[in-house]
């Protein structure tokens, strides 16, 4: 093989050290293409799982500490949005799709896995003096009916109101859930994640916004909505209703690693660390 | 003449073939482009796209303008600070320093140009978003932290072409004016920068045309709201910035919106494109 | 209104331009001075080689570091050939011709075209119809797009100061037109070449927007070319927007400017000593 590659470029006079230099060149390349995914259902295949932005960071740590377990395995965590995430999961395109908000209609046919419960937290800068707000209120604020905090029993000072941006699962939770038949007002600031709408509201003593409660810390203060906390208690007592399930969703039923992968996070370990991450284990 | 051996015309087509290839690459593009965008564009009718002021693109709302209003105001504003302190640093290398001292800044300055968007953003979110917000008012993401991020982005785009068109100005013509009797000043007013006139729109426009595509830097500081601001202290949202942010989540007719978006973006910055190419080519005529 | 001395006029100028001057050069010193205070310090021999722990907030970049030298270098294998190639084409092929004229104008266009809608079409054009998903492949294919003028520009330019007593002595030699080209242009060529290559290797390891659509995030090494892999630049805007993790942010954004800058001195060093030659 490598003596036909030597005689055809020497015919087209290049030098022997510019030949090895192309040869090089070429193993290299083929070597980086490597192999054309593996077949996911394999054992130590590479798995893709696609979706959800807001299941993503817990995905991506399941995932660090199954392949920390089991370095034989390779699993690929992408983005892309929960709409994105079903229909990767229904072409195929992802072995796995991740969700964070029920399937509609017409995306049915799938096979659901309830991985874990996420609240969606109310949250406001760590030193805003409230402590809750009627569900009705902050559908209000978020549509713009009130300029200071003033009006609603808190310090003086303009509102600034963070949404997510449109096709977000989390926004479209947040206005089913909350703001009901009202519209999001068009003035309100936007940010691409959600880890993005909490570093606003952590630096800006005056402003608000939605997120998934896993990712609440100890910058943002969640607050309680028609009386209810956004704590695991309320949650599971069915007091706070903002929750949103997430699903890990199959064209069938899971095999191969897939099958592991899904085995592990509903498993004592995985189900621990999406407790300690903040979220309801999906019993 | 010498006979050309077929292996030498085969060469000679494979690179005509590579030469074209760029121009194949710029088609498919457009293509793609327009191909997505277009027929949305016909299906809801450009007055409504270009005119509508809501953008609710998941509830079939997808009115622009809020967005081209906010790119034309935050390209406007980056001008306003990027050209007069660009072109005074021009000027002052040019006409008021040494050439060791410009031999060493151009090239810093130029060197700058490389630091990537979202470094630039990163420290405008830092620094000078909370600086807005606590001492000038509003959430501090705002219109005007853009145009300063954008405007010193373009800082080294426009003094760097500046000093080469300024440099370039015939040292007869300064020498002509100073043998008349007149100051620096006054030449550099009166004669340089007029020689030079057609060079700086160029620069202007180049710069322009950066601030008009920038997107990461402007999705990190200009709060993104799809709404037409009302003062500089109100945040606003680009065309660019659209795309950028709900790019990876749209579906269906959201993702043909936003190829819509890509589309009159693409047709404003060929347009500048275009409109830089001629003055250059208007000056070396 | 009585007109002010032109003296005075002319230190009141000189004054205002001199501030402003002073105002841009230390803005701009002041960016790279302050990242690289903040980020200095988190750099050293773990932070380089270690792989990135909890979702990229501690630990260190090396993936990331991988991803950006391959996507790099994948985007330079597909750019340089395609760059030179036209570059070599229009410069000893053929005259000035209207097509010439359309190809540098297609190359012109090309450099304008923001990053994002590069960003756009690579994710509609490679990632979804070509099925290549995010990819380093269509990350690189969308960056060799955006660099591919660079090239093509700073080729064509070092392959015309090649003077022609060199193209003819090698003519009267006997050699064919391509022979002349790889043997005696292309050599003298190769520095202002090299050049460009450098300078689109700076673009390429701080561009964002055309990678974040295309490459996508994930955080492991990438494997192959269909792996997807998160770069430097990306790396710093998720850490950037979406975490508080500051430190490892400056960390990785020293680096980036580290690369950059030093490449671009490099880029910068080499045009003058090819400048020098000539004159």
């Amino acid at each position: 093989m490598y003596l036909i590659l030597h005689m055809i470029l020497t015919r087209l006079n290049i030098s022997t050290a510019r030949q090895e230099a192309f040869l090089l060149f070429l193993v290299f390349f083929l070597a980086a293409t490597g192999c054309r995914g593996t077949d996911p259902n394999a054992v130590g295949g590479v798995m893709t799982v696609a979706g959800s932005t807001s299941v993503q960071p817990f995905a991506e740590k399941l995932a660090e500490e199954f392949m920390a377990e089991h370095p034989e395995y390779n699993i690929n965590i992408q983005g892309g949005g929960s709409s994105a995430g079903v229909r990767a999961a229904q072409t195929g395109a992802a072995q796995i799709g991740m969700s964070s908000r029920n399937l509609k209609e017409k995306e049915k046919g799938l096979h659901e896995r309830v991985i874990a419960y996420d609240g969606i937290a109310v949250i406001v800068h760590r030193d805003n003096p409230l402590e809750g707000l009627s569900k009705k209120e902050v559908a209000g604020i978020f549509a713009g009916d009130y300029a200071n905090w003033k009006e609603l029993g808190g310090s003086d000072g303009t509102i600034h109101f963070v949404a997510r941006e449109e096709g977000s699962g989390t926004r479209g939770a947040f206005e089913k859930m909350v703001m009901e038949e009202r519209e999001i007002s068009l003035r309100a600031l936007v940010q691409a994640s959600n880890g993005a709408v909490r570093e606003i509201i952590a630096r800006d003593p005056g402003s608000i916004g939605y997120i998934s409660l896993g990712l609440v810390d100890n910058r943002v203060k969640a607050l309680s909505v028609d009386g209810a906390r956004a704590s695991r208690q309320d949650i599971m007592g069915g007091r706070y209703e903002l929750v949103r399930p997430f699903l890990f969703l199959t064209q069938e039923e899971p095999e191969g690693t897939a099958r592991t992968f899904i085995e592990f996070i509903m498993g004592p370990q995985g189900q621990e660390l999406l407790s300690a991450e903040g979220l309801i284990p999906g019993e | 003449m010498s006979r050309v051996s077929p292996r030498e015309l085969a060469i000679e087509r494979i690179l005509q073939a590579i030469a074209y290839s760029s121009i194949a690459i710029l088609f498919i593009i457009t293509f793609f482009i327009f191909k997505e965008g277009l027929p949305f564009i016909f299906r809801e009718g450009l007055g409504e796209i270009l005119g509508g002021v809501e953008w609710r693109p998941t509830k079939g709302q997808f009115g622009i303008l809020p967005m081209v209003v906010g790119s034309l105001l935050v390209t406007g504003g980056a001008l306003v600070i990027g050209v007069p302190l660009g072109l005074s640093c021009a000027i002052f290398l040019v006409e008021f320093s040494t050439p060791k001292v410009r031999r060493i800044l151009k090239p810093a300055i130029e060197l700058l140009a490389g630091i990537p968007s979202v470094v630039y953003g990163f420290l405008g979110v830092i620094l000078l978003v909370p600086l807005i917000r606590v001492h000038l008012g509003g959430p501090g993401l705002s219109l005007l932290a853009g145009s300063i991020i954008l405007g010193i982005m373009i800082l080294p785009t426009i003094i760097s072409i500046s000093i080469d068109v300024l440099e370039a100005v015939p040292r007869s013509y300064r020498e002509g004016s100073i043998a008349l009797g007149a100051t620096t000043t006054q030449t550099v007013s009166m004669v340089v920068l007029k020689a030079a006139r057609s060079g700086i729109v160029t620069a202007v426009i180049l710069g322009m045309g950066r601030a008009i595509g920038e997107t990461m830097a402007v999705i990190m500081v200009t709060g993104n709201a799809v709404a037409a601001p009302g003062s500089v202290l109100d945040s606003i949202r680009t065309l660019t910035s659209n795309i950028g942010i709900e790019l990876a989540y749209a579906s269906g007719d959201h993702q043909e919106a936003l190829f819509a978006t890509g589309v009159v973006l693409f047709v404003m910055i060929m347009v500048l494109n275009l409109a830089a190419s001629m003055t250059r080519r208007k000056r070396i005529r | 209104m009585k007109r002010l001395d032109p003296g005075v006029t002319q230190k009141i100028v000189r004054g205002i331009l001199l501030s402003f001057t002073a105002l841009t050069v230390s803005i701009l010193v002041f960016i790279i001075t302050y990242v690289l205070l903040k980020g200095l310090p988190v750099l050293g021999w773990e932070f380089l080689t270690k792989g990135a722990v909890d979702a990229g907030t501690s630990g260190g970049i090396f993936p990331f570091i991988v991803s950006t030298v391959f996507i790099t270098v994948v985007a330079l294998a597909i750019a340089t050939p395609l760059g030179v190639g036209t570059a070599i084409y229009l410069t000893e092929y053929t005259r000035e011709t209207i097509v010439t004229k359309v190809v540098r104008f297609a190359a012109e266009c090309l450099a304008g075209i923001p990053s994002i809608i590069l960003g756009l079409f690579g994710f509609i054009t490679f990632v979804l119809f070509l099925k290549l998903g995010w990819s380093i492949l269509s990350g690189a294919l969308t960056l060799a797009i955006m660099i591919l003028p660079t090239i093509i520009r700073t080729s064509e330019e070092a392959i015309i100061s090649v003077p022609q007593n060199q193209r003819d002595v090698s003519t009267s030699l006997g050699g064919t037109r391509w022979q002349t080209v790889t043997r005696v242009v292309l050599p003298s060529a190769l520095p202002g070449i090299v050049t460009g290559i450098m300078l689109s290797v700076g673009r390429c390891i701080g561009e964002t927007a055309a990678v974040i659509f295309t490459a996508g995030s994930a955080l492991p090494t990438p494997t192959s070319v269909f792996a997807s892999g998160r770069t430097l630049a990306v790396h710093f805007y998720i850490l950037a927007t979406e975490t508080d993790a500051f430190g490892m942010a400056y960390g990785t954004a020293a680096v980036l400017i580290i690369a950059i800058l030093t490449i671009n001195v490099m880029a910068y060093w080499m045009m003058h000593r090819i400048m020098r030659k000539f004159s």
